[in-house]
């Protein structure tokens, strides 16, 4: 997969071949202009050159009917380029239900990675082939950005927010990951590797030295933190409950709603009063500063793992302050 | 042409030997002298970025750092950038030709304002000062985005200098841009209808919009990045409550738009260099010059396609992708029309109309490559590649460069008074055509192949391209001499050029070479189209 003369990137992701067959497409448009252009300059500079017989051009000041024709032709062409552009964007935003989660922390020079089951590595991410992958990324400092070019994707990791990125690996083997935003003085030394494993070998690697999986962390610190005091418990609390939340619509207070996914969750934790859940206080502190990047996902990970009380949940994904978090309460918390 | 026997006279009074004090040129409200010492100042900075460039291609020679530290590649990348967008191309083509031409060509004695003009270039050195100040004490190394949070919390160099100069060096954008559009819209000669103006002076009013509505953007923006950097306010920082996407907003605001700064000026001197040598009136004037006007306006409302990998909103992703597609047609149908011009011409071959065919071929596949950025599910595996590095240089150094030297060839007999050596300045195009297509081209397919920007080491298997690109670059090197070279020469034992060297139209050949001070004796009526090289007698119209 790696070293040796190329001029074509490996094909590892379900996504290559489709992003590969645009890209010709792109290409063959390219050089059928290009070869228009340059041999019709060509033609006329060796025809039209002057010569006796030949001191002065035609007077021709131009023609509506080509101009029509070499503006919606291209048009056209373009027309196709952005709608085959966008479906490609839209399968590339949308990871399958059932991709497996992996947490990315990027830091000033160096990825961390976290399996669901608590496996962490560094530089290095382990994936089973044929299976979708999703990422979940936080940034400890600055802009960093995951690229892997045999899978084709690649997805800006920001401070202050989650982003995610899905592929699935065809082939096995080790291909590159790079750091593809520029993140000061060692970022060219911000890579790693993506190794693609069989599944049943990925899982006896997985197994071994395992920590203490994302969502126990998270409840952990949860816990540690007190906002079980507030989100968790019978009757009316002073946070709204997080069972069930995530996905859900959440009403807010002063009118509008948001769909609670990672970065919701996430925001709320760190910046409770940004968006206040209707029916509720904005008494919640803020727990920026308390809670590194990391440990953020596993919290976030941990209130995605609350599932709405059974028979509740159709109707709860829907109703407001049932299903929310953020805001108010944990008043005790870290004091 | 260049075999006329008689030599011209040299004429007795030019703008050149007005005055040979350093006073008189530093204080001189002649457009022709302000467009001379922009010339000087942009040529230092030209040099400069050169220099960055070539230590950049060196260092990359090898997949290991060897040739410098990571943090000084970092500088350097930052300041090629920084030294040749803001300093060089922002500038080039408006800041020289378009003053010196555009009065001129309408027929004006000066520019609406002389003395804001003269105010624009002294804006210019300050903001240099202080670029070259940052430069000499250590340099800067953000990249020339000064992507936040890092420029603004974590780059430990001289950002705010920086910053300053580009703020500063700003104003003489805006009040170049003001200038030009006054100027154009009340200094036009009698019988200079819009519809009898050059293209050249179309693209300079399509240029001096985006000057004066993009720059201040720029300006807050980067002032932004000061405050946020010196006084730690949290507006893009998320450490301190602040969000790093509204700085990309901002910036590429005006930065998009910026290219069209420098490219829309370039598109005047083809339309302006290709009839002349195809003896030719341009093929759908008013489609060349519509077009100019819509790339202006529709070149604000694209910036996000430098985004959609940031985690903007897909639905404004989908929105920025489809009008960047829109902004594409208006270029082609330049392309399409100065093609088009060439037919049933009669066409010489001389270095400016070289460099015109350089262009054209290098601005084609620079604009046919856009489409992939355009593009959504594209960009996202070719975004921030070298990719993109090879689309931008064949955009900014194939397009707005050659056209530039298209105009120093073009223009040089006019506001020197000599004739350059053609047969040098010839090879000079094609060293600088085939120098230019050996570094950039291998760099799309690096690019494809994954490798990344601003990437100080990389992976063995990209070292055959890089070695390839720094080839090609010593070529280009050379091909950038050789102009430099046949200017000098033609300044010392160059021919009289005589007024109109090339036999052109258009009324900056109507007046002596040098121009007087004052341009025109009389103001002169204009009575006919642009680009009358041929008369109606023998006219085949279509359409």
């Amino acid at each position: 997969m790696q070293g040796g003369l190329k001029f074509f990137p490996d094909q590892a992701s379900t996504m290559a071949g489709p992003v590969d067959a645009f890209f010709f497409y792109l290409v063959g448009v390219s050089v059928f202009f290009t070869v228009l252009i340059f041999t019709l300059v060509a033609v006329f500079a060796v025809k039209y050159r002057r010569r006796p017989g030949n001191e002065q051009g035609a007077h021709i000041e131009g023609s509506k009917l080509l101009e029509i024709t070499w503006t919606v032709i291209p048009l056209g062409l373009v027309a196709i380029m952005f709608f085959w552009g966008a479906k490609l964007y839209y399968d590339q935003e949308r990871a399958p239900a059932n991709a497996l989660d992996v947490l990315v922390t990027g830091k000033k020079w160096m990825w961390k990675f976290q399996h669901s089951n608590g496996r962490r590595e560094i530089n290095t991410l382990h994936i089973p082939a044929r299976t979708p992958i999703k990422l979940t990324m936080g940034s400890e400092d600055v802009i960093h950005n995951v690229f892997v070019p045999a899978f084709r994707v690649k997805q800006d990791v920001v401070p202050g927010r989650l982003t995610t990125v899905w592929f699935e690996a065809t082939k096995t083997g080790s291909f590159h990951l790079f750091c593809n935003q520029y993140c000061g003085k060692d970022h060219s030394r911000m890579v790693g590797k993506v190794i693609v494993m069989e599944p049943n070998e990925f899982q006896a690697w997985l197994a071994g030295d395992t920590g203490l999986p994302p969502v126990a962390s998270g409840e952990l610190l949860f816990n540690q933190l007190a906002c079980n005091s507030c989100h968790m418990g019978e009757g009316m609390l002073r946070g709204p409950s997080l069972a069930g939340l995530h996905g859900s619509r959440v009403a807010l207070l002063g009118g509008g709603s948001v769909i609670a996914d990672d970065d919701y969750i996430r925001e709320s934790i760190v910046n409770p009063a940004a968006k206040i859940v209707d029916g509720y206080q904005p008494i919640m502190p803020t727990f920026k500063g308390l809670v590194t990047e990391e440990q953020l996902m596993h919290l976030v990970a941990y209130v995605k793992s609350l599932e709405a009380p059974s028979g509740a949940k159709a109707g709860a994904a829907e109703t407001t302050s049932g299903a929310t978090l953020a805001v108010d309460a944990a008043t005790t918390a870290g004091q | 042409m260049t075999t006329d026997s008689a030599e011209p006279k040299y004429p007795e009074h030019t703008y050149l030997n007005d005055g040979y004090s350093l006073k008189s040129w530093l204080l001189t409200k002649d457009h022709k002298r302000i467009g001379i010492l922009y010339l000087i100042s942009i040529t230092f900075f030209f040099a400069l970025g050169g220099l960055f460039a070539l230590l950049i291609r060196l260092e990359l020679l090898t997949p290991q750092g060897d040739l410098m530290q990571s943090d000084t590649y970092n500088k350097m990348f930052t300041m090629h950038g920084i030294v040749m967008i803001f300093f060089f191309l922002v500038p080039s083509i408006p800041a020289v030709f378009g003053n010196f031409l555009v009065p001129i060509m309408i027929g004006a004695r000066d520019l609406a304002f002389p003395r804001l003009n003269l105010a624009s270039w002294y804006m210019y050195m300050a903001g240099a000062v202080f670029a070259l100040y940052a430069i000499v004490s250590g340099g800067v190394d953000t990249g020339w985005t000064f992507y936040t949070p890092y420029s603004t919390a974590h780059a430990d160099s001289h950002v705010i200098s920086t910053a300053v100069g580009i703020l500063i060096m700003g104003f003489s954008s805006i009040f170049t841009g003001l200038n030009f559009i006054v100027t154009i819209h009340r200094m036009r000669a009698p019988g200079m209808t819009w519809f009898r103006l050059p293209l050249f002076i179309w693209a300079h009013y399509a240029t001096s919009l985006i000057m004066i509505l993009g720059t201040p953007v720029l300006g807050i923006t980067i002032a932004l990045v000061g405050v946020e950097r010196a006084l730690g306010l949290g507006i893009f920082d998320p450490a301190n409550g602040g969000d790093p996407l509204l700085f990309q907003h901002l910036f590429w605001f005006y930065s998009h738009p910026a290219v069209y700064i420098m490219i829309l000026p370039a598109m005047g001197v083809i339309s302006e260099v290709i009839t002349c040598f195809a003896r030719k009136v341009i093929f759908g004037y008013g489609f060349i010059a519509t077009s100019s006007m819509l790339i202006a306006i529709l070149g604000f409302f694209v910036w996000g396609h430098h985004m959609y990998v940031s985690s903007q909103s897909e639905y404004a992703g989908l929105i920025f992708s489809a009008l960047s597609f829109l902004v594409a047609i208006p270029s082609a149908i330049k392309v399409f029309n100065w093609t088009a011009t060439l037919y049933k011409g009669s066409i010489t071959f001389e270095a400016p109309m070289l460099y015109v065919f350089g262009f054209i071929g290098v601005f084609t596949i620079g604009g046919l490559t856009g489409l992939f950025l355009a593009a959504l599910g594209m960009d996202r595996h070719v975004h921030d590649t070298y990719f993109v590095v090879a689309h931008f240089h064949y955009i900014m150094v194939g397009g707005a460069l050659m056209a530039y030297l298209a105009a120093m060839h073009f223009w040089w007999p006019k506001m020197t008074g000599k004739r350059y050596p053609e047969g040098l300045a010839m090879v000079g195009a094609i060293a600088v055509f085939v120098g230019f297509n050996m570094t950039f081209f291998p760099q799309f397919i690096l690019g494809y192949l994954g490798m990344p920007r601003h990437y100080h080491e990389y992976v063995p298997e990209f070292q055959f391209l890089h070695i390839m690109s720094t080839a090609g670059a010593s070529v280009l090197g050379v091909g950038y001499l050789i102009p430099g070279v046949c200017f000098l020469w033609s300044l010392i034992h160059g021919r009289n050029a005589g007024p109109n060297p090339w036999e052109a139209k258009g009324l900056e050949w109507t007046i002596p070479s040098p121009p007087p001070t004052h341009n025109f004796e009389e103001i002169p009526v204009v009575t006919e189209e642009p680009y009358q090289y041929t008369s109606e007698a023998s006219s085949v119209r279509h359409s």
